[in-house]
């Protein structure tokens, strides 16, 4: 630390004297105002406000002064401090705006040209619908089973209750693998799923199966030999109709919006008894196309309904096949056609369209249907 | 079964304002799937009059015969007629459209000259008029059905609705009017007589002739058997046109009065019969088991060879039928036929089905077998069409005999209660007892109900087909909508959360799902180079394939995948990334003798193994092919193929979706190139191929050179895949960045020298990354320069130069001993 400084001695500090410091101002003015752009702004801070401009400099000398001169001088230099930060800010919002007007007004480019070099894929529109019906289950604490496409004849038939000659069989047209005889089909419904759910899973069991099933269609318009279905089990202690109902006109509002009902119409099933079909109410028209030629509805034929699926209470036959009690539990079933769904809900018109794999339809749907 | 309204509505008394439509609804809602309402002579406007052909010329100077007619239709003067048909007489009743008469298709009859005459009319056939589907000839009526003149609407039945009802397996009964016209008056709460029920008024027998013995050698396929026989009827005498009216709205033809009669019986009552002729029998008609290797022509003149399955009616000479299902040429009724044997039996129905399937052939009498008929009726039907026969055709009733089993009659036991306490909505006793009556069956009891069901629904055997019967009737209409309380569940199984990913992760890198048929056959292996060998072959077959070259089931995803991207090129898209996720299906299927568990019970643990041990491993696969450009030309610069690199970097993609640290090693594989064919694996072991395809699989599929792709087997994936992921421990210390070029000799990949640098690079090294790979005049030849860049990092301290430059030189000491050296 420096001692008080008693012999001041004008001459060393000189830079300190008001022309000096005021012949610096200017100097830095000068070049302030003749700066063209923000780096030659750039240069004339650091030549005029940095920490080696001749202001920065003599301001060094401050310490040399008597105590009496140090306050003035010391104002002084600030004040031209301060001029010239003054001038530079000035300066450079002059410039930056300078910029903003011109030069990057130059480097503009057109942003409407294509730039999407490599646009995402998609995923099937089956897959998407099946992962979005299973999980409405999901959220209701249903889990999703899953079954082998080549299944045991027993499991795909006769533990639902479908016995060798029954009539039923011939409904379905199976395709059968290495032999007729030789015990294996490809499945022809979702519904060998229930049994394997049943027979592995602890009651009560709320399950659902979306997968791929196989029947012996020629692919046309309307039908193609594989296809896919969900499947839904319940077994638990005094489920009812009113309960299947429910479930199913649950599914219908979350897939098609509030207000959709379902109907249930008798039908047969063997693995069902009773059994129904399902409707969904039409989610467009929702029934004033009926009788009604002016307003035609394409999604239900103008029949206000459309035929969804089947469903029914789990045939008492089918639990005793996989050892369920049926004196205390009771289920039910219900499945329904995804092909069939997608049709009737995004307006695919041609069931080829889903096989073929032409990339123009999956990519319409991008990730989800 | 199709159904005339005016039909039901003889055997119920419907309310005269419902309509064939309002009768449909109350099917449906009944379980009856009506699923057309049709009217007979739809599109018909105008007068269709009945006229008798007097005169008949015949024109031969035209490329076909045709016929100039007069027909005397009720006028002054009789009409000239052109007809092209040939099956009418002078004297027979014709229907004629007269001028001004539209007929379905919005054809307007109008007299015009052809032929070098005026047709003044039309003589129809049924399909003109649109009755039916017959066009084998125009209509001739019965004589004496109405003079010429009438109004030939009424006398057709035009106007009459038809209702056409899908009926399921377990409704057998429906498949008569009488089925359907019970389940209309339940559906309407009315009355309903039971056609069965009527008194018939046979004589007694004639004692000509003694009636035809039988018997049953099989009392279990056939508990019932009658005959009974009528000689002497008049084989010329027409069927009444009522009668055809109704075979014709059913589906059914005219054929002749006898075989019409059993038809007609057989619609009404639901009991199928056939007539036999009497004269081409030999000896007592017994029911039994067919003898091995024997023949049998059916009606339907085919030649069918009998198996011991196969239940038949046979005489002394051997089968003259198969039970239930057709009837043999020989004992045919014929034109000439005058003497009838008149069978009427009840088959037990897995017999029926199992002799249709082996021989692809279904009959109006088996559909009825197949689903159970009526256990009592037989003798009622046949006493029904033996009366029709001997009041219009003038026959002679020689008497039945019949053969027996005592009849089963099962009861069930349901708590008055479980309708109610299955549909969850109230249905008192009252309402179910009176329900299960209307459906014929008899109830008894109190909190619980004893019911016998009718002979006619052997369907109902259980508590639950009788709430079937309850619900269906109160309505399901009817039902509330509540929903049950599931347990907590456990959301999606890792695997399927896993599944999904995938297919997102490889959506976003822009290819696109399709989902293809598993099929495939020897011409797609060989197309794919796949060696003799290859489990890929070996592939469980389908015993009844859609197309013969196709029979196998896929054990790759590939095969039908590169199928879909030649379909795409094949429609102009050449360009193409497609990816499918499913099964494929490896090693054999299926027994010789397989297992059978019985339903009554829990398969055990052992035999759900051996169901389970048929099964084909199907493992869940991920497949990709890149075809045409990566990146299209642009204002970006040229189009940019897609590469092996895509291939590889979209298995590693699958694999980083899964947390599953793979590596890609040199391999050759069908079907791919093989020095660009790269194996991916998991702790060593291959999960799955990724590269360029052989140049001859591109050419054999018409795709372009240089198409890539990539299968992995996705549950070996998921298996990898760490339940829990850690979190990293990563430092916040400065980074020391070094790059290191370094040439070897061909042979080195570089994913080993990699992990010679990486493993000399020592723990400080945090990331490795490969910026340069060069061939050419600045590396000795057959040598290549592969430049790294290192980022080394301390997880606590600042690194020294000096630990920098040990790291280093550690990375060269390593790459080294690979015959690497800095370039």
């Amino acid at each position: 630390m420096s001692g008080p400084n008693t012999n001041f001695d004008p001459k060393q500090v000189a830079a300190l004297g008001d022309e000096s410091v005021e012949a610096m101002v200017d100097a830095a003015l000068a070049d302030i105002a003749g700066a063209a752009n923000l780096d030659a702004l750039k240069a004339a801070r650091l030549a005029h406000a940095g920490d080696k401009s001749p202001l920065a400099l003599a301001n060094r000398e401050i310490g040399a002064l008597p105590p009496a001169a140090k306050a003035e001088v010391g104002k002084r230099v600030g004040a031209a401090r301060g001029r010239i930060g003054a001038a530079l800010d000035a300066r450079e919002a002059v410039l930056l705006r300078e910029r903003d007007e011109q030069v990057l007004l130059a480097e503009a480019v057109d942003v409407t040209v294509p730039v999407v070099t490599h646009p995402i894929g998609g995923r099937h529109p089956l897959t998407t619908l099946m992962e979005r019906m299973a999980d409405v289950f999901i959220s209701m604490g249903y889990d999703i089973a899953e079954g082998p496409e080549a299944e045991a004849e027993w499991a795909n038939f006769d533990a639902l209750n479908v016995p060798p000659d029954h009539p039923a069989r011939t409904m379905q047209d199976t395709f059968y693998v290495e032999s007729p005889d030789s015990g294996v089909v490809l499945r022809t419904q979702t519904s060998p799923i229930q049994i394997r759910a049943m027979l592995e899973r602890q009651l009560p069991i709320y399950v659902v199966a979306p997968g791929r099933v196989f029947r012996t269609d020629e692919l046309d318009a309307t039908h193609t030999p594989v296809f896919h279905q969900i499947e839904g089990l319940a077994v638990d202690v005094g489920l009812t109709m009113a309960d299947l109902k429910g479930t199913l006109d649950h599914l219908a509002r979350q897939m098609f919006g509030e207000g959709v009902n379902t109907r249930l119409r008798p039908s047969y099933f063997p693995f069902t008894e009773p059994s129904a079909e399902v409707d969904l109410e039409c989610f467009v028209c929702h029934g004033a196309s009926v009788d009604n030629p002016d307003r035609p509805c394409r999604t239900c034929g103008s029949e206000g309904w459309i035929e969804w699926g089947g469903c029914g209470m789990v045939n008492p036959r089918v639990l005793r096949a996989v050892g369920i009690d049926t004196g205390t539990y009771r289920g039910f079933a219900f499945g329904m056609g995804i092909e069939r769904t997608l049709m009737f809900r995004n307006g695919v018109t041609d069931m080829r369209d889903m096989v073929e794999g032409d990339v123009r339809f999956t990519r319409a749907f991008g990730v989800e249907a | 079964m199709r159904i005339p309204v005016s039909w039901i509505r003889e055997l119920v008394t419907v309310p005269a304002d419902q309509s064939g439509r309002d009768i449909a609804h109350r099917l449906i809602n009944a379980g009856l799937e009506v699923e057309t309402v049709d009217t007979v002579g739809e599109g018909l406007r105008g007068p269709i009059v009945i006229g008798r052909v007097l005169e008949i010329e015949e024109l031969t100077e035209f490329k076909k015969p045709i016929r100039w007619c007069q027909v005397d239709v009720g006028e002054a003067s009789p009409r000239g007629i052109i007809c092209g048909a040939r099956n009418f007489a002078v004297g027979d009743l014709v229907v004629v459209a007269p001028p001004g008469t539209t007929l379905p298709g919005d054809f307007t009859i109008t007299a015009r000259e052809t032929y070098g005459h005026v047709s003044d009319g039309m003589i129809c056939s049924e399909r003109e008029l649109g009755l039916g589907d017959d066009h084998g000839g125009i209509i001739v009526l019965p004589p004496n059905t109405a003079n010429p003149g009438a109004d030939a609407a009424p006398i057709l039945g035009v106007g009459d609705e038809v209702l056409d009802i899908a009926i399921t397996p377990d409704r057998g009964y429906a498949l008569s009017a009488r089925g359907i016209a019970r389940e209309v008056a339940i559906a309407y709460g009315v009355h309903f007589t039971d056609p069965a029920h009527r008194i018939e008024t046979l004589p007694a027998p004639a004692g000509e002739r003694a009636p035809l013995g039988c018997a049953s050698d099989d009392l279990e396929a056939c508990p019932l058997f009658t005959l009974r026989t009528i000689t002497g009827i008049d084989p010329s005498v027409p069927t009444p046109q009522w009668m055809v009216n109704r075979l014709r709205d059913c589906g059914m033809r005219s054929v002749s009065f006898a075989v019409d009669v059993t038809n007609y019986v057989m619609l009404e009552l639901g009991q199928p019969l056939h007539a036999f002729d009497l004269d081409a029998l030999q000896g007592p008609i017994r029911v039994g088991r067919a003898k091995p290797g024997e023949h049998l022509e059916t009606i339907d003149h085919v030649d069918r060879t009998l198996s011991t399955d196969d239940l038949t009616i046979r005489d002394d000479r051997g089968a003259i039928g198969l039970a239930g299902v057709m009837g043999g040429a020989h004992s045919e009724i014929g034109d000439t036929s005058r003497n009838i044997a008149l069978e009427a039996a009840y088959f037990a129905s897995p017999v029926i089905a199992r002799m249709g399937r082996r021989h692809r052939l279904s009959s109006e009498a088996s559909r009825r077998f197949e689903r159970g008929i009526d256990r009592v009726l037989a003798p009622i039907a046949s006493a029904r069409a033996a009366e029709l026969l001997v009041d219009l055709a003038g026959g002679h009733y020689q008497g039945m005999t019949a053969v027996e089993a005592p009849m089963d009659v099962p009861t069930i036991e349901m708590s008055a209660d479980l309708p109610a306490q299955v549909a969850g909505m109230p249905i008192d006793r009252f309402t179910s007892t009176s329900i299960l009556q209307a459906v014929g069956c008899d109830v008894t009891g109190g909190d619980v109900l004893t019911v016998t069901p009718p002979s006619w629904r052997p369907d109902l055997r259980e508590p639950s087909d009788l709430v079937e019967e309850v619900v269906r009737i109160v309505g399901y209409d009817h039902l509330p909508s509540t929903l049950p309380t599931a347990p907590a569940g456990h959301g999606l199984t890792h695997a399927q959360r896993l599944r999904r990913r995938v297919g997102t992760t490889l959506a976003a890198r822009g290819l696109v799902e399709v989902l293809t048929y598993p099929f495939v056959g020897d011409v797609d292996a060989d197309a794919l180079r796949l060696a003799g060998d290859d489990p890929r072959r070996a592939t469980p077959r389908l015993a009844n394939p859609l197309s013969e070259e196709q029979p196998a089931l896929r054990g790759a995803l590939l095969p039908t995948l590169l199928a879909a991207a030649q379909r795409n090129v094949g429609r102009g898209l050449t360009d193409i990334a497609i990816f499918e996720i499913g099964s494929v299906f490896l090693g054999s299927a299926g027994a010789d003798d397989p297992p059978r568990p019985g339903v009554s019970a829990r398969p055990t643990d052992t035999q759900w193994a051996s169901l389970e041990a048929l099964l084909p491993q199907q493992p869940m696969h991920v497949a990709a092919v890149w075809s045409g450009m990566r990146t299209p030309k642009g204002w970006w610069g040229p189009a940019q193929p897609f590469t092996w690199a895509d291939a590889v970097a979209g298995a590693m993609s699958v694999l980083d979706t899964c947390g599953v640290h793979a590596l890609a090693q040199q391999a050759t594989d069908a079907p791919f190139h093989p020095g660009r064919c790269a194996a991916i694996t998991v702790d060593d072991s291959v999960i799955g191929y990724a590269g360029e395809l052989h140049p001859s699989v591109v050419e054999a599929l018409g795709l372009a050179r240089g198409t890539c792709a990539m299968e992995l087997d996705l549950d070996a994936v998921v298996k990898a895949t760490p339940a829990v992921r850690p979190a990293p421990v990563f430092s916040t210390h400065p980074v020391a960045k070094e790059d290191l070029a370094l040439v070897v000799a061909d042979g080195v990949s570089v994913a080993a020298l990699e992990q010679a640098v990486r493993t000399g690079a020592g723990d400080l090294l945090e990331e490795i990354t490969v910026f340069d790979v060069y061939r050419g005049d600045q590396v000795p030849a057959g040598h290549t320069s592969v430049a790294f860049a290192l980022r080394f990092r301390a997880p606590d301290r600042t690194l020294a130069a000096e630990e920098i430059a040990r790291a280093r030189q550690g990375a060269i000491d390593a790459a080294a001993a690979l015959g690497a050296r800095l370039r």
